[in-house]
């Protein structure tokens, strides 16, 4: 038996063993336990090291908002860090470990930061590392050096470096009405709004439904709230109208009532099902939300109140009733309000002591002096705690007489031995996803509190209504009440006066003493996660912090995973008293999305793993089958080198560049963006986007164009054919494809409605092949039938149609290797067969299939521009593309592309260079006039593309370089710390291969 | 956020991509008032209210709709199809120049 499992009771199965590691050791525990419950009922109380001091650390909560118990998860070689261990439900093969600690979580090294407590208080990096420096021990520099020991003492868990494998999906839904949260509101609200008639989704982020009736030990209708709950849900269960997602916590509220949800689908199991995503991201529409998320309790911010042993009461009592562990046998309790006498009482019953109740308030009701006394616990009213004792675990508790008036301890300190100390400040509604919603909490006074407003018409886009706890209404039976009033509101039905169930509780005042910390010698945390304690927080307002703001930036109170969930109440408390402000005045910050961790694999969702969309040419298969590597561009797979073996890709590329220019090559080009431009207006159309005419281009011939943005900046460039007087197919690069059609499109529908034009993308209608080099014609000549391909029937710029292998295939003459080049496209099902025919064909010339990397290579040879130098930040002239700006007509951009700081000297213009030391160049690295490789400075350019020419026989890169024009003939510097590269280049025109066109021109 | 295309019905704003200011006034092709050209390539109103935009369809129909948004409450109180009739939609007069 588990030390600190009880004999009976909680929601457990029993039958059901489960066996799991921690930090190595095996453990045992049941069903329905969380890796919290089950460590604590097994005697754990140490779970893992403060992110700052290395404090040992325990659980303090039971749920979602931990900030102490954080572990990682292993499974498989993915590692899983900062994850909250009442969160974790155990299964069978479960393998977490602690964090934060060096060499072990009982012996960690670092914890000797906890005795320099003053050397690491608020702002200590900003003061030790920032600002001017004076001595060798302050300044930039110094923090440089310094960062990586720190970042490696400082921190919470380790990032893993194991691809994830995981399928994550992401799911739309919409529905009348949506619940947040399954307590006793959420159950009635989905229930309510479910019997009018509305589509219903609950949602609950804990495994179970039920809320605080699965362990506030209250009897609802007659039975045990737990039973209560999970006839409720099983009732819902079986509405059509109602779907139920447990373990999904809704974590954005966003505009127009959309929300945004997470579930943990297959977390808790050991082996995900076939097919099963590890997690699913809910986007929800819902026309109006119940916000029933309950509230958290506080802590009381005291010395040593981060020890191991130290809980939230409500946390304690709901291990006892919800997992059946109990934890401690001798119990403390410390507390500013009535909540706490029932979790004493709870405990009680499961068989531990209660050795005191020590309550900061003077006067105690009488219904709370019969729940201590049926606890069997003597009550220390006017007391507080003033330290805590022990090392991995509780030992006891120092108590003195408390003046709730002035905060003021009086009397010599005594000792209690308790093994557990529970505390209780309060609770605070969850008011998170209704701060999103952009309503501005309201202070109340007499619950001390934040509370959500009423929602107003200035919102009508978010029409939330509330229930429950999160409204204020702490007890069950308003919950109840509150829960049906709002599922019928949400619904739009109208309240038929039935029976709400009866709710049997210990009495209490919702209303706690305006009591948030102790002031006694030692540390009193309020960020546990953080290590931020009350101090730091005077500290921070000593220093002039005066906004909660800053506060929050200067002390990082609330920023840590947990996001201040325990935390931001007493830290505003503590700031409000220093500022001698009523908290309301001092105001909080606004809760941001997400409520609590989501995966970003989750977000991704679809656009990664095997649920990526992809874009494969009609040639794809046959790429694959003949030895492409293949990579992405975009959703695009491409080949990058058709490798032989043993052939490094460099080998490959260069092996392919220099085949076609010695005999052909083929490519595929099929990706490459095309528009169908129609009618009447079309050459007009086509006037007034490109920079160049369109208008004066014969039938049968195709001309290069260059389109520029409003602004005057190049925009994207491409081949347009004329293949009939008002018939164009314009061919944009692979990446702007979808841009260009946008901005067409924009211009047809909003500028220019008179102009009749119609514009179609026909990019997946047309499969292409570029085929290149001397032997280019000689295969064309070979396996074309219907048309001449020699130079007076296919001139440069010409267009012929005719077929290849009966197929029916548009050539157009044009190069982008600089070879005498053509491009042959046919209906995208024939692109494997013409293609192949033309293969066929090219065998006794010596075709090669080429990849993007020797087109590339081509292209640099050749110096023509891709994305990469039309960067949105280059002009025409930048690019030599000058000659392409007709001075005949206006065009898009033609007012804007001569402004002043478009043609100043100094701007970046391409250019080429050559390596000097016969070593690679590096894309992105800079260009320097002198080198400095300790201190790199005074970058005059970049380099954008970079090859082996087999051409030149070099390396060579095309660069943007600051006037590099006039550079050309100089000689500079690569200069590339990042990867340590530094070498001599000589700056050339950006044609190295060429220049004159004769190859292309034949 | 909902948008109402007048061909498609409401339609998530994911299925629109936003094309800009709908205040704008382009210029005539011709026009070499660089001050004209200027306000309409970079001048934006910030209005704390009612916004006269443009968005395309790009997930439907491609139409470009002129929608009045506010930028408040992200309420839309007007989508016409910014091909037809400008006038029948509020509108907001550019104020002043760079």
């Amino acid at each position: 038996m588990s030390p600190r499992r009880t004999d009976s009771g909680g929601l457990i199965d029993r039958l059901r063993t489960i066996r799991f590691t921690f930090d190595g050791a095996p453990y045992t525990g049941h069903a329905g336990d969380t890796l919290a419950s089950a460590l604590l009922a097994n005697g754990v109380t140490l779970f893992g090291r403060s992110f700052k001091y290395h404090r040992p650390r325990g659980v303090l909560t039971s749920g979602v908002e931990e900030p102490n118990a954080l572990v990682t998860v292993l499974r498989d070689e993915v590692r899983e860090p900062n994850i909250a261990a009442t969160m974790v439900e155990i299964y069978d093969g479960l393998t977490a470990v602690s964090q934060n600690r060096f060499p072990s979580l009982a012996w960690d090294v670092s914890a000797a930061n906890q005795f320099g407590g003053r050397l690491l208080s608020a702002g200590f990096y900003y003061k030790t590392f920032m600002g001017p420096a004076i001595g060798p021990l302050k300044s930039t520099r110094f923090w440089m050096f310094c960062e990586h020991f720190i970042r490696r003492a400082a921190g919470l868990g380790r990032a893993g470096t194991a691809a994830d494998t995981a399928r994550y999906e992401r799911m739309n839904a919409f529905c009348g009405v949506l619940v947040v949260g399954s307590g006793p509101a959420g159950l009635m609200a989905a229930r309510a709004a479910a019997d009018q008639g509305a589509r219903v989704i609950l949602s609950e982020l804990e495994p179970r439904f039920g809320g605080s009736a699965n362990w506030s030990g209250e009897t609802i209708d007659g039975m045990p709230g737990a039973d209560w709950a999970a006839r409720a849900a099983g009732q819902l269960e079986g509405y059509d109208n109602v779907r139920l997602l447990p373990r999904t916590t809704v974590w954005g509220y966003y505009d127009g009532n959309v929300l945004a949800a997470l579930e943990r689908v297959t977390d808790h199991k050991e082996r995900p099902g076939k097919g099963e995503p590890r997690h699913r991201y809910w986007v929800i529409r819902a026309k109006s939300v119940v916000l029933a998320t309950g509230s958290f309790e506080r802590p009381l911010v005291f010395p040593g109140n981060d020890r191991p042993g130290v809980m939230l009461a409500h946390a304690a009592e709901r291990y006892t009733n919800e997992y059946g562990v109990l934890p401690g046998h001798r119990i403390a309790l410390f507390t500013n309000n009535d909540s706490a006498y029932r979790s004493a009482l709870a405990l009680k019953k499961a068989g531990a002591a209660i050795v005191a109740i020590v309550d900061v308030r003077p006067e105690l009701s009488s219904e709370m002096r019969e729940l201590a006394d049926e606890a069997e616990a003597k009550i220390l009213s006017g007391h507080a705690v003033v330290a805590t004792e022990g090392g991995k675990a509780l030992s006891g508790i120092k108590v003195q007489r408390f003046d709730m008036a002035n905060g003021a301890l009086a009397g010599d300190a005594r000792s209690i031995q308790a093994d557990c100390l529970l505390m209780s400040g309060g609770w605070s509604p969850t008011i998170h996803l209704a701060s999103q919603a952009g309503a501005k909490a309201e202070w109340n006074a007499a619950r001390q509190a934040f509370l959500p407003p009423k929602p107003t018409q200035m919102w009508p886009t978010q029409q939330w209504i509330g229930a429950g706890a999160f409204t204020g209404s702490f007890s069950t039976a308003e919950a109840i009440a509150e829960g049906r009033a709002a599922g019928l509101s949400a619904a739009g039905g109208t309240g038929t006066p039935a029976a709400l169930p009866v709710v049997e509780a210990a009495p209490g005042d919702p209303d706690p003493a305006p009591v948030f910390e102790i002031r006694a010698d030692g540390k009193s945390f309020v960020d546990f996660q953080h290590d931020v304690t009350a101090e730091d927080v005077r500290l921070a307002h000593r220093e002039g912090f005066i906004s909660v703001e800053h506060l929050k930036r200067y002390t990082t109170l609330g920023m840590a995973t947990d996001q201040g969930k325990s935390s931001n109440i007493p830290g505003l408390a503590i700031m409000a008293e220093a500022l001698g402000k009523p908290i309301p005045e001092v105001g909080t910050t606004r809760f941001r999305p997400p409520f609590s961790a989501v995966s970003i694999g989750s977000l991704a969702a679809e656009r990664f793993g095997d649920l990526r969309p992809e874009r494969l040419t009609p040639m794809h298969d046959w790429h694959v089958a003949n030895g492409a590597t293949m990579y992405s561009a975009g959703l695009w797979h491409r080949p990058m080198i058709y490798g032989l073996s043993g052939e490094t890709i460099e080998q490959a590329y260069v092996r392919e560049a220099r085949a076609t220019r010695e005999s052909a090559g083929i490519v595929d080009v099929s990706t490459l963006g095309k528009i169908a431009v129609q009618g009447p207006d079309a050459a007009e159309f086509l006037d007034r986007v490109y920079t160049n005419m369109f208008s004066t281009l014969a039938v049968g011939k195709a001309r290069y164009g260059l389109m520029l943005r409003e602004d005057g900046l190049a925009f994207d460039d491409g081949t347009t054919w004329r293949l009939g007087e008002q018939d164009f197919l314009m061919t944009t690069t692979t990446a702007n494809a979808g841009k260009v059609m946008q901005h067409l499109e924009y211009f047809l529908d909003v500028i220019w409605p008179e102009l009749k034009v119609h514009v179609t993308s026909v990019t997946d209608e047309w499969a292409g092949a570029a085929i290149g080099g001397p032997k280019a014609r000689a295969i064309l000549a070979a396996c074309v039938t219907g048309t001449a391909v020699d130079n007076a029937a296919l001139p440069f710029m010409g267009i012929v149609h005719g077929k290849i292998s009966g197929v029916p295939v548009m050539i157009c003459r044009l190069s982008f290797s600089g070879e005498m080049a053509f491009e042959v496209y046919s209906g995208a099902g024939y692109g494997t067969h013409v293609w192949e025919a033309l293969i066929e064909a090219g065998k006794p010339f010596g075709l090669v299939t080429y990849g993007l990397e020797a087109l590339g290579t081509m292209r640099i040879e050749k110096g023509h521009v891709t994305g990469a130098e039309i960067d949105g930040r280059t002009t025409a002239r930048d690019l030599h593309l000058d000659w392409m700006l007709s001075k005949k007509k206006p065009f898009i951009g033609s007012a804007m592309m001569d402004r002043e700081g478009l043609i100043a000297p100094g701007r970046l213009e391409l250019v080429g260079l050559i390596s000097l030391d016969n070593q690679p160049l590096n894309g992105g690295a800079h260009i320097v006039e002198a080198l400095d490789e300790a201190n790199p400075h005074d970058s005059i350019g970049h380099i954008t593309a970079c090859c082996y020419s087999p051409a030149l026989g070099r390396y060579i890169a095309l660069a943007l370089v600051k006037d590099g024009k006039a550079r050309r003939g100089t000689r500079a510097h690569i200069s590339d710390p990042l990867r340590n590269r530094f070498g001599p280049v000589e700056i050339v025109s950006n044609q190295f291969f060429d220049p004159d066109g004769s190859r292309m021109h034949g | 956020m909902l948008i109402t295309c007048p061909y498609c019905g409401p339609r998530d704003v994911i299925e629109f991509t936003y094309q800009g200011d709908g205040n704008r006034e382009r210029p005539q092709p011709a026009s070499q008032d660089l001050d004209a050209w200027n306000a309409y390539v970079y001048n934006r109103l910030n209005p704390a209210g009612d916004h006269n935009e443009i968005w395309q369809h790009s997930g439907g129909c491609r139409a470009h709709l002129r929608v009045v948004r506010n930028t408040l409450t992200h309420e839309i109180s007007s989508v016409a199809f910014a091909r037809g009739d400008h006038k029948s939609v509020a509108r907001h007069k550019t104020e002043g120049k760079s």
